[in-house]
């Protein structure tokens, strides 16, 4: 298999990037800086993509790889490869549910608990010497407090199983009811919004969930309300919420994704009831080598003609 | 003719009263003051902040004299001594959720009855502990710093965290406390087993006797057991080496639970994985080693300080002190174990 040329499209984790080398003729997009220099010369030995939530397959990309026969995504979303392209081309696309679906609930509880227990404001508070000078204030309790979870997929599930592990009532908007679902279920986000204290983004980017976080959900969700996004920073109507949080419109929010990675609204520095994070809902040692795993497998099953693990077209 | 027996003028006859029980304040509760939350009618509150008199000169005036109950906060102690020099004292009520400030020995000599905060506080422990935890794990704190000094621009992508699905979890004192912990560490896929006093019949976690055999077994450690003269330093270099470089200690109980010198020195010198810690062996002080560290979440023992918990508590207290003084079961009774 090792004269198959498999794209990666920007640096990933050392340990995929090994595998990849040791199975394939690994070209490293970022290694050249004059694409269609490059496209021209390796595009026809190219037939497979492994992109990431930063870079993966656009119309272009695609286009300029006659060859290509699956893009294996080092993601679960998959909003960053165009699926509408890949279909009318029969090239198969692959993503990593499931084996990050834990660590991301996982997260989404511990950004909770960040912001409503200011823990990263407090580390902060001892650090710089100010307890010496008096206490911290009072903050408020996560256990108890009614939750509502836009997406109830895979993650949306997770996250509501942890949640009730802390007696929150848990509340959920979806495309369409589920079934034989213990939560309570509410037709549009403003409602979800509306009746619940902590509203959790866990719902896949697409054109329809494009900005579902706009003004009139954060007015719903009010000057105590939390938002919790772990899905993609474009499902937040990014200044409306800056302004929010910075007016005390919004109460807090813990923020994973932001719309122009690594890019972060520096207004949101100076707010102790919001915390940063620099995407790492699936970043742990366990799970990124879990995920370079299954598009390995991915990979080697296409070539080998055998089913895929995890195939999305 | 109705017949008014006020109608002569004469004022109604004096019903008796009882007069209100005394009780003395150690300090002025900060958790009625911190929600602008007044002391409840119906006693009669001792102040000694308010005698030109110290604490001690105050305790052997006529003036405490009358106490019956005593409220204390966690800073304030409630010794032999002062008990002996208040003998109508019947009732200590504490607002704290450990009792270590209190001689408890010298209270039961004397038949005297102890209010605790009960179950209040549980939630937000336990909360807290768990909130830490993931914290160290997944490196929220350290993150978020990464995130506000514009290392994510300039850098790039943060190091990688570690799964808390399927870690070993070993509660230390399993208590209201560390049940609640043990509840909510299960749902991200943990397993639990504990040390304690005494093995809990109606439990089934596995038990370890030996508190570094449990460190052996875990993954991270989370002490929420009370500080007493067994369980002071019980944490100690033994026990975090056995827990390991890639261990990680949570506490939530008392600092001079865990041999503070010793664990700092483990993880400057990389034998211990990180920490989540709310309370230190000399608050408000931190070992300054300690604050230049990333694996390291640290906590102005804050566990207990929700708006929600104070406001429960405050209604505990006064629950407790009107129960005691109309003759009926207090609400949270310390019980003798």
């Amino acid at each position: 298999m090792d004269s198959i040329g498999v794209l990666l499209t920007c640096p990933m984790l050392p340990y995929l990037q090994q595998e990849l080398e040791k199975r394939f003729r690994l070209f490293e997009f970022w290694q050249f800086p004059q694409r269609t220099q490059f496209l021209e010369e390796h595009s026809g030995s190219i037939r497979a993509v492994v992109g990431n939530i930063s870079a993966g397959a656009d119309a272009e990309l695609i286009e300029a790889l006659p060859k290509l026969e699956i893009v294996a995504s080092y993601s679960v979303g998959l909003d960053k490869i165009d699926l509408g392209k890949c279909r009318e081309k029969g090239i198969r696309v692959t993503n990593t549910p499931d084996v990050l679906t834990e660590d991301v609930a996982d997260l989404v509880i511990g950004l909770c608990l960040a912001v409503l227990r200011r823990i990263c404001a407090s580390d902060k508070y001892v650090r710089s010497g100010e307890w010496k000078k008096g206490d911290f204030k009072l903050t408020t309790k996560f256990t108890g407090k009614t939750v509502g979870i836009i997406g109830l997929g895979r993650i949306g599930t997770a996250i509501a199983k942890r949640a009730e592990a802390f007696d929150c009532p848990i509340s959920y908007c979806s495309r369409t009811v589920k079934p034989d679902c213990k939560y309570k279920y509410y037709p549009s986000v403003v409602e979800l919004a509306s009746n619940c204290h902590i509203l959790i983004v866990a719902c896949p980017l697409t054109p329809e969930t494009h900005h579902i976080i706009n003004r009139e959900v954060i007015d719903a969700l009010g000057p105590k309300g939390v938002l919790i996004n772990i899905g993609r920073g474009p499902h937040v109507d990014e200044p409306e919420l800056v302004s929010a949080l910075v007016e005390g419109r919004l109460g807090g929010a813990g923020l994973d994704v932001f719309e122009h990675e690594p890019e972060v609204p520096e207004e949101l520095f100076g707010l102790e009831n919001v915390v940063l994070l620099p995407h790492v809902a699936s970043a742990t040692v366990e799970t990124r080598n879990a995920m370079a795993d299954l598009v390995i497998g991915n990979l080697e099953a296409h070539f080998m003609n055998k089913p895929l693990l995890t195939p999305v077209v | 003719m109705a017949f008014h027996p006020q109608d002569d003028g004469a004022p109604p006859p004096l019903r008796r009263r009882p007069p209100p029980p005394c009780v003395l304040l150690l300090r002025h509760p900060p958790h009625f003051a911190l929600l602008d939350r007044p002391l409840p009618d119906g006693f009669r509150f001792l102040k000694p902040w308010e005698s030109p008199l110290p604490l001690d000169g105050f305790l052997s005036s006529p003036d405490a004299r009358p106490a019956e109950a005593i409220l204390t906060s966690g800073g304030a102690p409630v010794t032999a001594d002062m008990l002996r020099r208040l003998p109508g004292v019947r009732l200590v009520v504490t607002t704290s959720a450990g009792l270590n400030h209190i001689d408890l020995a010298e209270c039961r000599r004397r038949g005297i009855a102890i209010a605790s905060a009960g179950d209040v506080y549980s939630d937000e422990v336990a909360d807290l502990a768990v909130g830490m935890l993931i914290d160290v794990l997944r490196k929220v704190s350290a993150g978020d710093r990464y995130v506000r000094r514009g290392l994510w621009s300039s850098e790039g992508d943060f190091a990688l965290g570690s799964k808390l699905g399927g870690k070993r979890v070993g509660v230390v004192g399993l208590g209201r406390i560390g049940l609640q912990v043990a509840k909510r560490v299960e749902a991200f896929g943990c397993t639990v087993s504990y040390n304690s006093r005494k093995k809990k019949p109606y439990v089934s976690y596995p038990f370890y006797s030996d508190v570094r055999e449990l460190a052996t077994n875990c993954d991270a450690l989370i002490i929420c057991c009370g500080l007493n003269e067994q369980t002071h330093h019980m944490i100690d270099r033994e026990v975090l080496l056995a827990l390991g470089k890639e261990g990680v200690i949570v506490n939530i109980g008392r600092g001079s639970i865990i041999d503070e010198k010793e664990m700092v020195q483990l993880l400057v010198q990389g034998e211990l994985g990180g920490a989540g810690l709310d309370v230190f062996e000399n608050e408000p002080n931190v070992p300054e080693e300690l604050l230049a560290l990333d694996n390291v979440v640290l906590s102005p023992h804050t566990a207990v300080f929700t708006t929600e918990s104070l406001s429960d508590l405050c209604d505990l207290v006064v629950g407790n002190l009107e129960a005691f003084f109309s003759d009926k079961p207090l609400l949270s009774p310390v019980l003798d174990e």
